[in-house]
C-alpha cells in the first residue's frame, strides 16, 4: 500500500514550475430533449432532469488544492454538440488527448461515439442506467458511474427481502424505458427470492373500455400482495398511485421508496458536506445525475493522484485497478468492475425527503465484495470486450 | 484528545505527580445531533445534560483547563465554557462550520478546521480575534499542533492530503498525500511520529515529522469484518508512547496498538460507529463515543474489557475528561 502512495513536498518554488495538464472532457448535446422540462399541466413539470455537468464542475473545483500538491493542473472542457453531431464534436474533445470523456448522450449518439473509439480512449457513461450498456452493448474503454437498472432494482429487492415483503405486484408503464426497468425488476425478484404475484401494464387514457388499465383501484385489485412495485419512467401516472391502491399497501419503485445513486437529504458518511458544497455552487439540491458526473471526475482525479502521473496509460491502469479507492460519500471506497466497467457503489433507498436504507442491506453477503450483491456479477455477465 | 496530546504532554511535564488528581473527574461529551453536552460522573452515570449550541463537535480545554471550547458547526462559532460550572462564558463568533481544533502551546492561538470553507483558520481565544487563514483541501478535519508550536497539521478528508502549516511564517509548507479520507491525528510523545487515521482505507498512516515523509502504515481488520467496514477515525497514544487506541468506526471496535512495534494487540467491541476516544489522566479508562448507538463505552485499559456503556445524547462525537 505504501508503495502506491507518494509523498509530495511542494515548496512554493516548485509550485512555480510549468505544471502538467490533466484534461477531462464532458460531452453532451445542446437542447437535449432529455433535459427539456416535461410540462404535464400548466405550471406542473415532472421531469426536471439535471445534466450531470454541475456535479462534474464541483469535483473539478475541488481539485484546486490537490492540484497544488500534485503539481498537476486539471482542466475540464465542456462540449455541447448540436443534436446528431456528437460524433463530429468528438474531434474537438480528442485534442489535446483527454484522460477521460464523460458521455451524456442519447443512446444512438452514444453508440456512434463508442463505435469510433480509439484504443487509448476512456469514456465514462454518466447518464444511461440501461443494463444493455453493461451487457450486450458493453464496449472496451467504457466505464459507468451511473448505477445500472440492475443495481437499482437489486437494492430495492434486497430491502423487500429484508422486510419480508415477499409478494410483489409489478405495475409498469408502456415505454421502452419502462420495459427495460421491468426486466431488471423481474430479474431482481428472482435473484432475491421474491414472488412476482402479477405484472400489470397501465395506460394513460380516459377510454372507459380501457379502464382496467387506467383505473388504479382496478389495476391493484383482485390480487394478494405485500407491496406494489411501480415502474413509470414518465411519472405522470405513477404520482397518483400511492394512497390509491385497492389494498392498503406501500408503493415502491418510481414513487414512494425509490432506489437512487444519491439524495440531497443523506445524513451519513460526509454526505451533508458534499450536499452543502454542491448547493452553494449550483443553487439547488444535488441529484443522482449530479452525483454521477461528480463521481466520474472524482475517479479520474483519484487515478491521477494514485498513479502520480498524467500519462494516459498510467492513469487508465490506475482507474480500472481494483486498488482504486474513490471516496463516494456513501461510506465505502468505490472502484470499477473489471467485467463490465460499472462503478461499484452503495444504493440509497429514499423517500422524497429521507434516506430510509442503504443497500447492500445488512445480511446480504458476497464471497468477494458485498457491493457485488448489487447488479450483474462476474459469473453472470454477458459483457465480452 | 488527540489534539490535546501536546497540551497533555506539556501538562505532565510541568505538573508534579501529586497534582494529578485535580479536576472533577467528569467526562463531557458533545452530542452532535441533539446539540447537548452530556456530563458523565466518575462512577459512570450521566449526571447532567446541558443544552448547547447547534451541532457541537470538537471539544478541547484551554491551557489551564479552567475553560473548554466547543466547536458549534451549525452556529458558526466556538462556545467557551467554564469547566467548573459548565456555564457558557464566551463565544468566538464568525468561525465557519468549525469541526475540530487544536490549541497552540502559547495558550492563545486556536487552529480550527472549517469544514465547509476548505480552510484552516487561526483565532486568538483570549480576544476572539481572527488572526489568519490557510487554504486547505475540501473538508479539512483533524488539527494537530506540534509541541514546539512551530507546525500544525491539518487533514483534508476530500483531497486525501495532510497539510503542514508553518504557523509563524503563515504558509502551507507541504501537502502530504495519504490514504483515502484522512481524519484525525496523534503525535507520539517524543514528537517524532504523526499518526493519521485514513477512514475509508481502514488504515493509520505514519508520517515522520522531521522529514514529513510517510514511513509506515497499519491496516485494521477485526475478526468477522470486511475491510470496507473498517473506518478508523479518532485515535490516542498513551503518555508513555507504548500504546495507541484507534476507534474503528463502522467496525464497532477499538483497536489497541503496540506503538513501537506498530502491531495490533487486541480489538475491543464497543457500540455502533465508534469515533471519539479519550483516556483518563491515569490511563486506566478509555472512553469511546459511539455515534450511531448514542452511547459512550468505557473500557478498562488493564484488562482491555468494556466496563459499561452509558446512554448519552444523539450522535455523540467527542469526549473531554476533567481529571487533571
Amino acid at each position: 500500500m505504501i508503495a502506491r502512495l507518494v509523498l509530495l513536498l511542494l515548496c512554493l518554488a516548485a509550485h512555480a514550475r510549468a505544471e502538467e495538464v490533466a484534461r477531462l472532457v464532458y460531452l453532451g448535446l445542446e437542447n437535449d430533449p432529455y433535459y427539456a422540462p416535461a410540462e404535464v399541466y400548466t405550471g406542473v413539470s415532472l421531469k426536471d432532469r439535471q445534466r450531470p455537468l454541475a456535479g462534474a464542475q464541483l469535483a473539478f473545483r475541488d481539485t484546486r488544492v490537490l492540484s497544488r500538491a500534485l503539481g498537476v493542473s486539471f482542466q475540464l472542457d465542456e462540449i455541447l454538440a448540436a443534436e446528431g453531431a456528437a460524433l463530429s464534436a468528438l474531434d474537438a474533445a480528442r485534442t489535446p488527448h483527454p484522460l477521460a470523456i464523460l458521455l451524456d448522450l442519447p443512446a444512438a449518439e452514444m453508440q456512434a461515439v463508442l463505435a469510433s473509439r480509439r484504443d487509448d480512449e476512456v469514456f465514462i457513461n454518466v447518464r444511461d442506467p440501461a443494463n444493455h450498456w453493461r451487457e450486450d452493448d458493453c464496449a472496451a474503454g467504457l466505464l459507468h458511474t451511473v448505477p445500472s437498472d440492475a443495481m437499482l432494482s437489486d437494492a430495492l429487492a434486497q430491502f423487500l427481502r429484508a422486510r419480508d415483503w415477499g409478494r410483489v405486484l409489478l405495475l409498469r408503464g408502456p415505454t421502452e424505458r419502462d420495459a427495460q426497468q421491468a426486466e431488471a425488476a423481474r430479474a431482481s425478484l428472482t435473484k432475491f427470492g421474491l414472488e412476482l404475484v402479477e405484472e400489470r401494464e397501465f395506460e394513460q387514457t380516459n377510454d372507459p373500455r380501457r379502464r382496467d388499465r387506467s383505473n388504479i383501484a382496478l389495476l391493484t385489485g383482485s390480487a394478494r400482495y405485500d407491496v406494489v412495485w411501480l415502474i413509470d419512467d414518465g411519472g405522470d401516472f405513477g404520482r397518483y398511485v400511492p394512497f390509491s391502491t385497492y389494498s392498503p399497501r406501500p408503493v415502491v419503485g418510481s414513487e414512494g421508496l425509490t432506489p437512487l445513486a444519491w439524495h440531497w437529504a443523506f445524513e451519513r458518511y460526509g454526505a451533508p458536506q458534499l450536499n452543502q458544497r454542491f448547493r452553494r455552487g449550483a443553487g439547488r439540491n444535488m441529484t443522482p445525475s449530479d452525483w454521477s458526473g461528480w463521481a466520474a471526475i472524482r475517479a479520474v482525479v483519484d487515478a491521477v493522484s494514485a498513479s502520480r502521473s498524467v500519462d494516459p496509460a498510467a492513469v487508465d491502469a490506475a482507474l480500472v485497478s481494483e486498488a482504486l479507492s474513490v471516496d463516494l460519500y456513501k461510506g465505502v471506497r468505490g472502484n470499477f468492475r473489471d467485467w463490465d466497467g460499472q462503478m461499484r457503489q452503495p444504493i440509497l433507498l429514499a423517500s422524497h425527503n429521507a434516506v430510509i436504507a442503504v443497500a447492500p442491506i445488512e445480511g446480504f453477503e458476497h464471497r468477494v465484495d458485498t457491493l457485488d450483491t448489487l447488479g450483474v456479477d462476474r459469473a453472470e455477465t454477458r459483457c465480452r470486450r | 484528545m488527540i489534539r490535546s496530546d501536546a497540551a497533555l504532554v506539556a501538562c505532565l511535564l510541568l505538573a508534579p505527580v501529586a497534582t494529578l488528581a485535580e479536576g472533577s473527574g467528569m467526562a463531557i461529551v458533545t452530542n452532535e445531533k441533539s446539540s447537548t453536552l452530556s456530563i458523565i460522573s466518575p462512577d459512570l452515570q450521566v449526571v447532567r445534560t446541558v443544552e448547547t449550541c447547534a451541532r457541537p463537535r470538537g471539544i478541547l480545554f484551554n491551557a489551564d483547563r479552567s475553560r473548554f471550547f466547543v466547536g458549534c458547526a451549525d452556529d458558526d462559532m466556538i462556545a467557551i465554557y467554564d469547566t467548573a460550572t459548565i456555564e457558557l462564558v464566551g463565544r468566538v463568533t464568525g468561525v465557519p462550520a468549525p469541526e475540530t481544533f487544536d490549541l497552540h502551546p502559547d495558550g492563545k492561538r486556536l487552529i480550527v478546521s472549517n469544514e465547509e470553507d476548505a480552510a484552516a483558520s487561526v483565532y486568538d481565544v483570549t480576544t476572539g480575534e481572527f488572526l489568519g487563514e490557510f487554504l486547505t483541501g475540501e473538508e479539512p478535519e483533524g488539527v494537530q499542533v506540534t509541541a514546539d508550536g512551530k507546525l500544525a497539521f491539518v487533514a483534508s478528508e476530500a483531497a486525501n492530503l495532510v497539510h503542514v502549516l508553518d504557523l509563524d511564517a503563515g504558509e502551507v509548507v507541504a501537502d502530504i498525500l495519504v490514504d483515502t479520507r484522512p481524519r484525525r491525528f496523534a503525535l507520539t510523545p517524543d514528537g517524532k511520529e504523526l499518526w493519521v487515521s485514513a477512514e475509508l482505507a481502514g488504515m493509520v498512516d505514519i508520517i515522520d515529522v522531521a522529514t514529513l515523509k510517510l514511513v509506515g502504515d497499519m491496516q485494521f481488520l477485526p475478526t468477522g469484518f470486511r475491510p470496507e467496514q473498517v473506518t478508523p477515525v479518532d485515535l490516542q497514544i498513551s503518555a508513555d508512547g507504548t500504546r495507541a487506541y484507534v476507534a474503528l468506526g463502522r467496525a464497532n471496535h477499538v483497536a489497541v496498538v503496540d506503538v513501537p512495534k506498530r502491531q495490533v494487540i487486541d480489538y475491543i467491541l464497543v457500540g455502533k460507529r465508534a469515533w471519539g476516544v479519550a483516556l483518563s489522566a491515569d490511563e486506566t479508562r478509555l472512553y469511546v463515543a459511539n455515534g450511531l448507538s448514542d452511547d459512550v463505552t468505557v473500557i478498562d485499559t488493564a484488562t482491555l474489557k468494556p466496563i459499561t456503556s452509558i446512554a448519552v445524547g444523539g450522535v455523540p462525537y467527542d469526549i473531554l475528561i476533567d481529571d487533571r
